[in-house]
């Protein structure tokens, strides 16, 4: 543990509307809630935040429900309650074969899809399933509620729309047509970082949306245009010119490009018929 | 903070960003559970809070507020997964084993090999390649 | 030759059972001691100030902190004996005076009560900054060389009808013990004590007496429980356990230094990478005629176990292969990157992985069946191994084959495999126990046993490290003196109260100290003269029993020459590894792998096949996921979120079996075990994906490396 833990303040709010005042009031403060994420960088001593507001004991950003056909998941939900959640297994099963992967039991069990979609990373396994949805993040502070659709939530690498007196408290995911798909592809077959993690919807106007490939998630607009009206081998060839992965520690560009290219084929068969 | 640990009632005084891992090590001196990497990779600091598995070493004590936590050092020395292990080779160094049987207890009794395989996905263990691991868990 | 039943005991003892654990139950209940879980009273902590350049020099040194802030400096000026870390050349200090030759080189050591303020203090260091060497192929500073020849290298070539070439390659492989490196030490009477997780505490005491010039009375090495070792804690514990005797020798109180996982990584040694140039004469009916092999080996900054990895590594280059005209020349290179050491199979792993795909490769150019090819070459009794040493009846190369291929019905699933996404391969291989040639000879390990008023006490100085020491040690005297093994205690392993048995390595803790045992047995019985050990000591007190090593006749080896038998015995074995390919991910996974290993004898069939198990694990991961990246001379991964081992889901079903062919001089038959099984799984996966049509020959067959190769071939 490279971060003196003396030097960190974790402020307990009473309820999710004493948490925003703090958020609007307290200067440099940062939520806390599975840690899955944030607890790693403190070990690794990387972690530039020192104020914290905990937010894991607030229960009205837990909870999964479908109110007028819409599937609503509370911020703090963790990936074993949406693997637990017949709602999700039957509405948004991508979102339940993402929780699979993300990383072992233990993982499961603290890691909040809130959490996940904050920490921002692109390789977030949960983000190309909220993206191919057309999620809809509820941000809350204590002005009230705002809507911001997923494709516009994100602004830059680890950079996203929300403002620093704000939380995420929920997701809304409408009724889906057509059949859903995922697929990770990991360092190795369990508790992995995703070298390339992909979400796609197969109706009449396809969806694709895949992380690690660029410094944010993407939709594919132009490979769904494609997908919608011309050949899978086009479509695969606009897939490789629309992604922007890099060389890293875990993986290459090339093979990136190459797989990614492959997932979508395999994807459009596996979804055919 | 106020929460249980093996059935019995802690209260302690520490800085809530602590890690459960050190509380447990350093304050009630429960050193039964291990660190192997500080980052929620290996699972040798497995404990069950609220009979969930989770990762001791990436969980602030303010989160143990109100909860049951179960260490190995719960499970009285004489569980059947322990005898098991021991009867198996389901340990071999040791070092994991505090962690493994903490993750198979949410397993339930006779989990199929797949469970179990999924099931302990988060621990890591050097030594033995998991066969022994499995029989030890199929047979406790 | 026998397949061993895990059920009964052929003499009705306990040698031959897999009898509980001795110490399964502490580390069940975790109540076993590691040195993290021990504290004394005003025990302090401490920290290594590291290099973060390659190489270069030290201009000036500033701290942030000042003398009255409670913190304990030390430097290469405080080292009250010599800055050197005793081993084989004597070249690598504690802490650098001037000149640094690796990433991570200890420069000065901090200790301090609160841990906080130790980890918070600032130490700044200006270097004059060198050009580094990274690239072996490019080092001219040369550590050690070998030379292995046999016959008339130039006529075999010119016998051969064929030559095939090829160059192999493998990287480096952490260690991944999951306890991390860690010491106390503390003063007492003017002596020293250190505690801590280890595998060789005489290697250590002998350590600690040049830095801290002590005499042998003065330093006392204690092993904790130790959580994993596999060669990463052989030598290592010298240095980290002089750092903190270092610390503890200046200020006085007992100090803790433990490395945390990313320190451990990115510091500590690592298996040496080498490169395997392969040439080979044969004619078309499969005979091999000419073996030439060059071998070039990544030392790392310091010499530290170089030679003899590069020498083991020689000797099995050729694999388990008959041939009259053998060359075998090798050189390892320094390179400015942190020293490479001491892990499990030691040389073997990397040189039968590129004999193994090599002969897959031979056969492929014959267009001959490659199983075919190595029945028509494998050793048998009678043969001459490269060295001119002739194998006895012992050695089993054809046995484990032809057991392989029955259990997996290979050919036939071989040949039913092709044009799908499955593959399967094989590796034939060998293992030499126990030190080579006269390196247990100089190690002159002794072991005693000790009557106690409850039975006898086992005082041995090689220690517990997860492979079941205390039991199979335990097993073997309880059955020569027919008594039960309750009545057995396994000694701490203290050098104040055990002897020196030798070092924890090499597959020599069965085989060599536990037959020492055996003979101490022997002779202990003989003075009962049919007394029970309880009833002697009521009546004549105590009594003491210990044996030196004893060298097999037939060991007869020439370090100049490199001529005669290497090692007593082999243990031989044959893998076959199943494996599925995704051709979307260029992802390879292993289906099954099965183990078939003739070991001497089982003497406790569970921990023999953990060994095997385990073992075969870690080759899964050296064939596949474990990729150290290197930038800049260091490790560019050292996390265990970057740097990954093989989980559940990456393990493959082993299945074990078990053969014995026993060894004249091994402890109830036994061969060394340890190391075998690493040597096969990574040339079984790669042949493997042979089968699949693609062409492997470097380690870690990543995904990356596949799709390289994939899409090439097409």
């Amino acid at each position: 543990m490279r971060t003196g833990i003396s030097g960190l303040e974790l402020i307990e709010p009473g309820s999710v509307r004493q948490a925003l005042q703090l958020l609007r009031d307290e200067p440099d403060l940062t939520p806390l809630a599975g840690c899955t994420d944030l607890y790693v960088l403190l070990n690794f001593g990387t972690l530039a935040q020192k104020r914290f507001v905990n937010l894991w004991g607030l229960p009205e950003l837990r909870g999964i429900s479908v109110v007028d056909d819409m599937l609503r998941i509370g911020a703090l939900t963790t990936f074993a309650d949406i693997m637990a959640s017949t709602d999700v297994q039957q509405r948004l099963p991508m979102l339940v074969a993402a929780a699979r992967e993300v990383g072992g039991v233990q993982i499961q069990n603290r890691g909040t899809l809130g959490g996940n979609v904050a920490n921002g990373s692109p390789a977030g396994d949960s983000l190309p399933v909220l993206a191919a949805a057309d999620a809809v993040v509820v941000l809350r502070s204590v002005d009230g509620e705002r809507r911001v659709a997923f494709s516009a939530f994100y602004t830059g690498y680890r950079q996203s729309v929300m403002r620093p007196d704000e939380i995420i408290s929920a997701f809304e995911v409408p009724a889906l047509e057509g059949t859903q798909w995922f697929r990770k592809v990991g360092t190795r077959a369990a508790q992995a970082i995703s070298k390339i993690v992909m979400a796609g919807v197969r109706a009449p106007a396809p969806r694709v949306a895949i992380g690690s490939v660029a410094p944010t998630v993407m939709r594919l607009p132009r490979t769904e245009l494609i997908l919608a009206n011309g050949s899978i081998d086009d479509a695969a060839r606009m897939l490789e010119e629309e992604i922007r992965p890099i060389d890293d520690i875990r993986s290459t560009a090339e093979y990136r490009r190459r797989v990614s290219s492959n997932l979508l084929r395999r994807f459009w068969t596996d979804t055919s018929g | 903070m106020r929460f249980k640990v093996n059935g019995s009632d802690v209260e302690i005084d520490a800085h809530p960003m602590r890690r459960l891992l050190d509380v447990l090590r350093e304050d009630l001196l429960l050193t039964g559970t291990k660190e192997g990497c500080g980052e929620g990779e290996c699972g040798a600091c497995t404990v069950l809070i609220d009979g969930a598995a989770v990762c001791a070493c990436i969980v602030p004590v303010a989160h143990a507020e109100g909860a049951e936590i179960t260490t190995i050092e719960g499970l009285g020395g004489d569980h059947p997964l322990q005898r098991s292990f021991t009867m198996c080779g389901g340990a071999q160094c040791g070092i994991c084993t505090p962690g493994m049987i903490m993750a198979a207890l949410p397993l339930g009794s006779k989990p199929s090999i797949d469970e179990i395989r999924t099931g302990l996905a988060g621990n890591l263990c050097r030594c033995t390649g998991y066969e022994a691991i499995y029989r030890a868990i199929q047979e406790a | 030759m026998s397949t061993q039943s895990p059920s009964v005991a052929a003499n009705g003892g306990v040698v031959g059972s897999s009898t509980p654990r001795v110490d399964g139950m502490a580390k069940a209940a975790g109540t076993a001691r590691y040195v993290d879980d021990i504290t004394f009273p005003d025990m302090i902590y401490g920290r290594t100030i590291r290099s973060t350049i390659a190489r270069g020099r030290i201009r000036n040194i500033q701290f942030d902190f000042g003398p009255d802030d409670g913190f304990v400096v030390v430097d290469y000026r405080d080292i009250p004996g010599i800055n050197v870390v005793t081993l084989i050349e004597d070249d690598q200090p504690y802490l650098v005076e001037r000149e640094v030759r690796h990433m991570a080189e200890p420069i000065l050591l901090l200790a301090h009560a609160d841990r906080e303020r130790l980890l918070a203090a600032q130490v700044t260091i200006d270097y004059e900054v060198d050009e580094a060497v990274l690239d072996a192929s490019l080092s001219t500073d040369v550590m050690d060389t070998v030379h292995i020849e046999r016959g008339d290298i130039d006529a075999g070539f010119a016998e051969a009808d064929v030559i095939v070439e090829g160059e192999y390659t493998t990287g480096h492989q952490e260690q991944l013990y999951i306890e991390p490196n860690g010491m106390i030490a503390m003063c007492a009477d003017n002596g020293i004590t250190v505690i801590g997780s280890l595998q060789c505490p005489f290697y250590m005491d002998r350590a600690l007496r040049a830095v801290l010039g002590l005499s042998r009375d003065k330093v006392r090495v204690i092993q904790a429980e130790t959580g994993g070792g596999f060669g990463g804690k052989e030598e290592y514990p010298s240095m980290i356990g002089g750092h903190a005797a270092l610390l503890a020798w200046k200020c006085r109180k007992p100090v803790k230094l433990i490395y945390d996982r990313v320190e451990d990584m990115l510091a500590t040694t690592k298996r040496h990478p080498f490169r395997i140039r392969h040439r080979t004469g044969v004619k078309r009916d499969g005979r091999i005629t000419a073996i030439d092999i060059d071998i070039l080996v990544d030392g790392g900054a310091y010499v530290t176990l170089t030679p003899v990895v590069l020498s083991r590594g020689a000797i099995h280059a050729a694999g388990p292969y008959r041939c009259d005209n053998v060359r075998v020349s090798g050189r390892a290179v320094m390179t400015n990157t942190p020293p490479n050491g001491a892990f499990r199979g030691f040389g073997a792993p990397q040189t039968l992985f590129a004999a193994e795909v090599h002969m897959e490769r031979i056969a492929e150019t014959l267009g001959m069946d490659s199983v075919t090819l190595r029945e028509v070459n494998l050793l048998l009794p009678g043969d001459a191994t490269i060295t001119g040493g002739t194998l006895g009846a012992d050695a089993s190369a054809a046995e484990v084959l032809a057991e392989a291929l029955k259990r997996t019905d290979f050919r036939t699933r071989r040949d039913a495999m092709k044009g799908t996404n499955r593959g399967i391969g094989l590796a034939l291989f060998f293992h030499g126990s126990g030190f080579t040639g006269a390196g247990e000879t100089k190690l002159a390990s002794r072991a005693a046993l000790e009557l106690t008023a409850g039975g006898v006490r086992i005082l041995s100085g090689t220690v517990e490290i997860g492979q079941g020491m205390r039991t199979v040690h335990s097993q073997i005297v309880a059955d020569v003196l027919g008594i039960p093994m309750d009545d057995v205690e396994y000694a701490e392993a203290d050098t104040l109260h055990v002897p020196d048995s030798g070092p924890t390595v090499a597959s020599r803790t069965s085989m060599v100290v536990g037959g020492i045992l055996e003979r101490c047995a022997r002779e202990l019985l003989e003075k009962l003269g049919g007394l029970s050990p309880q009833e002697y000591f009521a009546r004549n007190g105590a009594l003491t029993v210990s044996k030196h090593y004893e060298a097999p006749p037939h060991l007869d080896f020439d370090e100049k020459t490199y001529r005669g038998h290497a090692y007593g015995t082999y243990a031989w074995a044959c893998d076959v590894a199943e494996v599925e390919y995704d051709p979307d991910t260029y992802t390879v996974r292993t289906v099954n792998l099965t183990a078939v290993q003739e070991i001497g004898r089982a003497l406790h069939p569970v921990l023999a096949a953990g060994q095997i198990e385990g073992g075969t694990a870690q080759g899964v991961g050296y064939a596949l996921l474990e990729n150290v990246v290197m930038r800049d001379g260091a490790m560019a991964n050292a996390s265990l979120t970057n740097y990954i081992i093989p989980t559940t889901l990456d393990t493959p079903r082993i299945d074990t079996v078990i053969l014995e062919n026993p060894y004249a001089y091994g402890p109830f038959g036994a061969k060394g075990i340890g190391e075998l099984p690493i040597d096969g799984p990574a040339p079984a996966i790669v042949n493997a994906i042979r089968h699949l049509g693609i062409d492997i020959r470097a380690l870690p067959a990543t995904p990356e490396r596949i799709m390289e190769a994939a899409c090439a071939s097409k």
